[in-house]
């Protein structure tokens, strides 16, 4: 993807968003928007609605108001089953992985939905430690290797789009070393990326910009080149 | 060999026949529970009913249309499939956010209205169902003598069973089955349509029913009670398989078919009840059942 003119449209654009589980009120008019090729995380603490924000885009939840926008359609009322065809991907946080389904079949279950999407053999180039897994049971993986089969089943898909919950979650140091190479290949490639993230070291080495997120809604946002001025702000938001 | 442990081997082997007759029909109607249980979590209680329902649409056809076995073989499933797809879209989908218990209570709510009817309207005494011309006579096998319809019944049921076995355990379609029998959300969240899926497995789960009620229809008579009479069997068989499980809804099936047999050979008085003490047994030692998953 080039820079220049192409970076400037916003690709996801939420306004005013508010979102409900049954009686409960869990977004509280999320604003943001994020460019096609770029990388965007959503900080904040347990509970601040990052990936409740993540849900409501992928219409996993009760009830919304507002406004999602994707590439100028609007999400809030289309049928669900509808907006990952439009090119989203979703990686949950519980990273999703179907114990009756072997790594193959995982790896291919989500329907294609764009062309473009990589080919099998560049996916094993991304994530060598899927090679010869095939055949075993999917939830047999070691937990890194499970998140990057959620991420790679994604990738086959041609969704331009990719949601990213806690990709780093529980994870040994050096397979977030492993994850974070592929997330900056991923975006040499040109996906754009919404990242939700506890660890902001790691989203730093990764985001072009932050957003900070408190009691289900936006309060900061924060460009990952000014982040070290913001340390002290940032430290208070997170309660780290 | 005139004897075998003291019995002749012909009323041996009529019966282990008779038996794997009844297991190839254990093991349709509860491949059709295991499925449906998999996927919508409902224990199925129309299913005798809708087993019946295909007999009876075979019956009609023929004496109404003039439509044939073969014919009714496809067009009475489709027509339960139908029935079941309109049951699904308008009842039990309200029902997949509350207990197991409600599925269970409207569906045997169904079976009873449905065997109400048709006792109403064709009496409780069976019709007879002619068996097709292709499938008359038979073949003395030197050991005991197979008349072919129900050697056919036994094979078509078995590749009925194998088919959809391979179709769920081996192809993308079956991916999704699985996949969203685990986790419809996610799978929902990759562009999959999966309330019509439910709907469409619902569908073939209950078809399956209705063709097993064709291939009865020549054997049993075709009679509203014909479901309840063997319905109970089949959820203990669906039980000691395990629930939801494919693979043992079909062995389970089968092999209690031929128990059963073997029973009315040597102690025909326990007959009835060996399925059920073997469920018990298994409830004991295995309460997710011979195949079922632990969870």
């Amino acid at each position: 993807m080039p820079d220049g003119a192409m970076t400037k449209t916003a690709m996801l654009e939420i306004a005013d968003l508010h979102g409900f589980y049954g009686e409960s009120h869990v977004l509280h008019g999320v604003s943001l928007e994020v460019r096609q090729g770029e990388v965007v995380t959503l900080l904040g603490r347990n509970g601040a609605g990052k990936t409740s924000t993540m849900r409501a885009i992928m219409g996993i939840m009760g009830k919304r108001t507002g406004s999602i926008r994707f590439q100028g359609t609007e999400l809030i009322g289309m049928a669900q089953h509808k907006i990952p065809r439009l090119g989203i991907g979703y990686v949950p946080e519980e990273r999703g992985i179907f114990s009756s389904l072997s790594v193959d079949e995982n790896l291919t279950l989500p329907p294609v939905v764009k062309d473009g999407g990589m080919t099998v053999p560049q996916i094993y180039d991304l994530f060598p430690n899927l090679k010869g897994r095939g055949s075993t049971q999917g939830t047999r993986l070691s937990g890194g290797e499970q998140q990057m089969l959620a991420i790679a089943r994604i990738l086959r898909t041609g969704a331009n789009l990719i949601l990213l919950d806690e990709p780093t979650e529980g994870l040994a140091p050096v397979i977030i070393e492993q994850i974070g190479v592929a997330v900056r290949a991923l975006k040499q490639r040109g996906f754009t990326i919404v990242l939700v993230e506890q660890n902001f070291r790691f989203a730093a080495t990764i985001a072009d910009r932050h957003y900070v997120m408190e009691e289900g809604h936006v309060v900061d946002m924060i460009p990952n080149d000014q982040l070290h001025a913001n340390m002290d702000k940032l430290h208070t938001y997170l309660g780290v | 060999m005139s004897h075998l442990f003291g019995i002749p081997p012909q009323a041996l082997f009529g019966q282990l026949l008779l038996g794997l007759i009844n297991g190839s029909f254990y093991a349709l109607l509860s491949l059709g529970l295991a499925v449906i249980f998999g996927m919508l979590n409902v224990v199925n209680m129309a299913h005798g009913a809708l087993y019946m329902v295909g007999a009876f649409v075979a019956w009609l056809l023929l004496t109404n249309a003039g439509v044939g076995y073969w014919g009714a073989l496809v067009l009475a499933s489709l027509v339960v499939g139908l029935v079941g797809l309109v049951l699904e879209r308008t009842m039990l989908r309200r029902l997949y956010k509350v207990d197991h218990l409600y599925g269970l209570l409207l569906t045997f709510g169904l079976a009873l209205i449905f065997e109400g009817a048709f006792r109403h309207q064709y009496g409780v005494s069976g019709q007879p169902y002619p068996i097709p011309d292709l499938l008359k006579g038979g073949t003395n096998l030197g050991f005991m003598y197979l008349p072919t319809y129900r050697g056919w019944v036994v094979v078509a049921s078995l590749l009925v069973c194998l088919g959809t076995w391979y179709a769920i355990e081996r192809t993308k379609l079956g991916a999704y089955l699985r996949a969203a029998t685990e986790n419809p959300t996610l799978v929902q969240a990759f562009g999959i349509n999966v309330p019509v899926m439910v709907s469409l497995t619902y569908g073939f789960g209950v078809a399956l029913a209705g063709l097993a009620g064709v291939l009865a229809a020549p054997i049993y008579q075709v009679s509203p009670l014909m479901g309840s009479n063997i319905i109970i069997v089949v959820f203990a068989v669906v039980v000691i398989g395990g629930m939801g499980s494919i693979l043992g809804a079909i062995v389970t099936g089968l092999g209690l078919g031929l128990l059963e047999g073997l029973t009315k050979v040597f102690y025909p008085e326990a007959s009835n009840i060996v399925v059920f003490v073997i469920m018990a047994v298994v409830l004991m030692v295995k309460p997710a059942g011979l195949f079922g998953r632990e969870k």
